[in-house]
């Protein structure tokens, strides 16, 4: 019977209220069902990669702060750790767990950020007001630690520029003492309350198979429990140290669906992680230097003499933030490329998209915690057409290109 | 003769005025009480008439694809049925200026006129927002209007049993408290025709969790997203005299006792006491049924909202209803 309304499109977007960022939807919607869809970034390309190649490593670090204002710690991470490697930096042990502690926090502060807003886009004010009030605690914090609310400027390559100290401590437990008590309050407000589950159950549903073959990551991924997190697949900074285990939904609900609902409850879940991690941290610190040299010009020393490639691969909060750069003997270096955890996840949205209510659009679309502008490639645009590249030109484009780092 | 038309004149006047001031009013102490539970501050309670004054003056702007005329008339259709149904109510025990020419299922009519007129305006303006926006008003209107109903028409057919003349006149509902014609049964009932009516009140207004024509984080505003300036003014005084249109029903049909039958008094006082307690009256239906349900909910999908209206709220009132039979039948309370 639904086959005989006529469909029409829906723009949505760049600049609409479900989005934070601007990007665009086109949907083809039959009644009040998505039967098809398009979307269109590269509204907000800023072009970092293009000012970092002319820029040193030490100024860079710097510079991936800024390319995301939530999960800034995580990008800064994976270039210094790239860094590191190809200059052989070795660095020091408590650095690595000042640079956990960071990251754990801004895990927190970025999983109640997304609360908020999933909450606002299912029309649920009172809670999105709730979570933002508590992720407060998680900004003071960090500006006890690192001295900024957003953009940390804490990693350095060679380790963190402020220590965690002692006196910092009791400031840090009492907050996170603070945040168990409210966990379960929120996982209780969250999971609990029949809008909430009546909207998001069966909602946007990604089975596992094509989780895997849509190559996403992070808690998206994890939701459809496919069981891939960084922090334990290839440990970096102090999670090698550390005792935690993987999130998966049924871990609360007892089974997967890979749906939003299962998307609330890995990041809720993933907050009370960070706690118990963020304690352990503090319990283990190992004394000594925080950098592994504290005079810069022997670090870019270091840099200007390394040659060679390297990735860094770093869980951020949304997934797998992977940095990838190559020195050639030269202050900047050659090659960077930052791939953000949006760009992997982006593509489930045609998946988790097809066949649902426009009402469902906002959460669905916000279930990924989409960052487009740390994500956002050039979009070409010619005669203002914009040129579709297929798979050959694209393929053309990547061997010129290797061409041309490798001067051959 | 022309004295009777000007004291028309003048009362509607004056019943507009004191529509769109106490309304206004309403969305101020609204907006205030539900910041405080959600633990903020919240905007001053005269900021809805801040932002109407700023709508006032600026300019109106018409898409070019829309229908100019149905897009101009629909805010002052809307506003114009709004004040009309406030005609027909009473304030405290003060009786409507055209109580005796229509009775309580005109108001139900009536109570349609200004979502038709937004529906209207939605679709002329030529957005697919709007255009999906306005096919969810109708759905939302179909889902609501038979609880609606059977509340309005459970409480004037037990007052006609209980021998009341002329039971659907809203004169006589406001004088005859319908709780003092039924029994246990009866008032059982009543409490779930309350209970359906304090649902309904949100979907009325369109706020959430029935905000779904105008859901803001999907449909930007949905029927109201091309209007600006005076036109979006006009909706907002209209949807504020709404605010005191519904809550008066309610008022009207549950709540309907004044201080002045109680404790005798001298006439003006009376009045004046009578407008007082009804006005708290009308703060606390508000209280209730907009902002405490509008602070604990989620928005729902257009799918939920006809499910819940139809079966949950039907089901509720049609147990009602059936209640106020069963104690119209047993003889309990006042029976004819």
């Amino acid at each position: 019977m639904s086959d005989s309304k006529p469909s029409y499109n829906i723009p949505l977007g760049p600049i609409h209220p479900a989005l934070k960022e601007p990007i665009l939807f086109t949907f083809k919607i039959n009644g009040e069902v998505v039967e098809d869809l398009d979307f269109a970034p590269g509204k907000v390309h800023r072009g970092i990669e293009w000012m970092g190649m002319r820029r040193n490593p030490v100024q860079i670090a710097h510079l991936c702060d800024r390319i995301c204002g939530i999960c800034g710690v995580s990008h800064t991470m994976a270039f210094c750790r790239a860094i590191e490697q190809i200059a052989e930096i070795e660095v020091p042990e408590r650095a690595h767990y000042v640079r956990t502690i960071v990251a754990e926090l801004e895990r927190i502060q970025s999983h109640l950020l997304w609360a908020g807003v999933a909450a606002h886009e299912l029309g649920f004010d009172t809670l999105f007001h709730l979570a933002w009030r508590v992720r407060e605690d998680a900004m003071d914090l960090l500006e006890l630690i690192t001295g900024n609310r957003v953009n940390y400027g804490i990693i350095q390559v060679g380790g963190v520029r402020r220590d965690v100290t002692v006196d910092q401590f009791p400031k840090i437990n009492e907050t996170l003492a603070a945040y168990e008590d409210v966990a379960g309050k929120l996982l209780k407000l969250f999971l609990e309350d029949a809008s909430i589950r009546v909207r998001c159950r069966d909602t946007g549903v990604m089975t596992r198979q094509q989780a895997l073959e849509l190559c996403t990551v992070g808690p998206t991924s994890r939701a459809s429990g496919l069981e891939m997190d960084v922090r334990l697949d290839a440990p970096y900074a102090a999670y090698g140290d550390l005792d935690f285990t993987m999130v998966l939904p049924d871990q609360y609900a007892g089974e997967i669906r890979g749906d939003v609902y299962d998307r609330i409850i890995v990041r809720l879940l993933e907050v009370v992680q960070s706690i118990s991690i963020i304690r352990q941290c503090i319990d283990n610190m190992p004394p000594g230097e925080v950098m592994w040299e504290t005079k810069y010009a022997k670090i870019l020393a270091t840099c200007k003499k390394a040659e060679g490639e390297a990735f860094g691969r770093v869980e951020a909060p949304r997934g797998e933030c992977f940095h990838y750069v190559r020195m050639n003997k030269s202050e900047k270096p050659e090659a960077w490329k930052v791939k953000a955890s949006t760009y992997s996840n982006q593509m489930s949205w045609l998946t988790m998209l097809k066949n649902e209510q426009i009402a469902d659009i906002p959460i669905i679309v916000a279930s990924i915690d989409p960052c487009m502008s740390c994500t956002d490639r050039v979009a070409v645009v010619k005669d203002g057409t914009s040129a579709i590249l297929t798979k050959q030109d694209l393929h053309r484009l990547s061997v010129e290109k290797t061409r041309r780092i490798q001067g051959c | 003769m022309l004295s009777g038309v000007m004291a028309a004149v003048v009362g509607c006047t004056a019943v507009a005025v004191y529509g769109m001031v106490f309304g206004l009013f309403l969305q101020g102490i609204d907006r205030k009480c539900a910041a405080h539970m959600q633990a903020r501050v919240g905007p001053p309670i005269r900021q809805p008439f801040i932002d109407i004054g700023k709508l006032l003056c600026k300019d109106n702007v018409v898409p070019d694809n829309a229908v100019r005329s149905v897009f101009n008339a629909a805010p002052l259709i809307a506003l114009a049925a709004s004040v009309t149904i406030l005609l027909y109510l009473p304030v405290g025990s003060f009786m409507p200026i055209l109580g005796p020419w229509g009775d309580i299922v005109l108001i139900m009519y009536l109570l349609t006129v200004p979502a038709l007129a937004m529906v209207a305006g939605g679709f002329a303006s030529g957005s697919p927002y709007a255009t999906v926006g306005s096919q969810r008003e109708m759905v939302t209107m179909i889902a609501y209007e038979f609880p609606l109903a059977i509340a309005i028409i459970a409480i004037a057919w037990r007052l006609s049993i209980a021998g009341v003349a002329d039971p659907f006149l809203i004169s006589t509902i406001a004088q005859t408290s319908v709780w003092s014609v039924t029994g246990p049964f009866g008032w059982l009932g009543l409490l779930l025709l309350l209970l359906v009516l304090a649902w309904v009140t949100p979907a009325e207004l369109s706020r959430v969790p029935c905000d779904t024509p105008e859901a803001e984080t999907e449909l930007a505003d949905g029927l109201l997203i091309e209007y600006s300036g005076r036109n979006l003014a006009l909706f907002s005084l209209s949807a504020a005299v709404k605010t005191v249109a519904m809550a008066t029903l309610a008022v009207v049909l549950f709540l309907p006792w004044n201080p002045s039958w109680f404790i005798g008094m001298a006439p003006a006082v009376a009045f004046i006491a009578d407008a007082l307690f009804f006005i708290v009256k009308v703060v606390l239906v508000v209280f209730f049924s907009v902002s405490v349900i509008r602070v604990m909910m989620a928005r729902f999908r257009i799918n939920h909202l006809v499910t819940f209206y139809w079966k949950y709220l039907g089901i509720a009132g049609i147990a009602g209803l059936v209640l106020i039979v069963l104690d119209a039948m047993f003889g309990m309370g006042v029976v004819a």
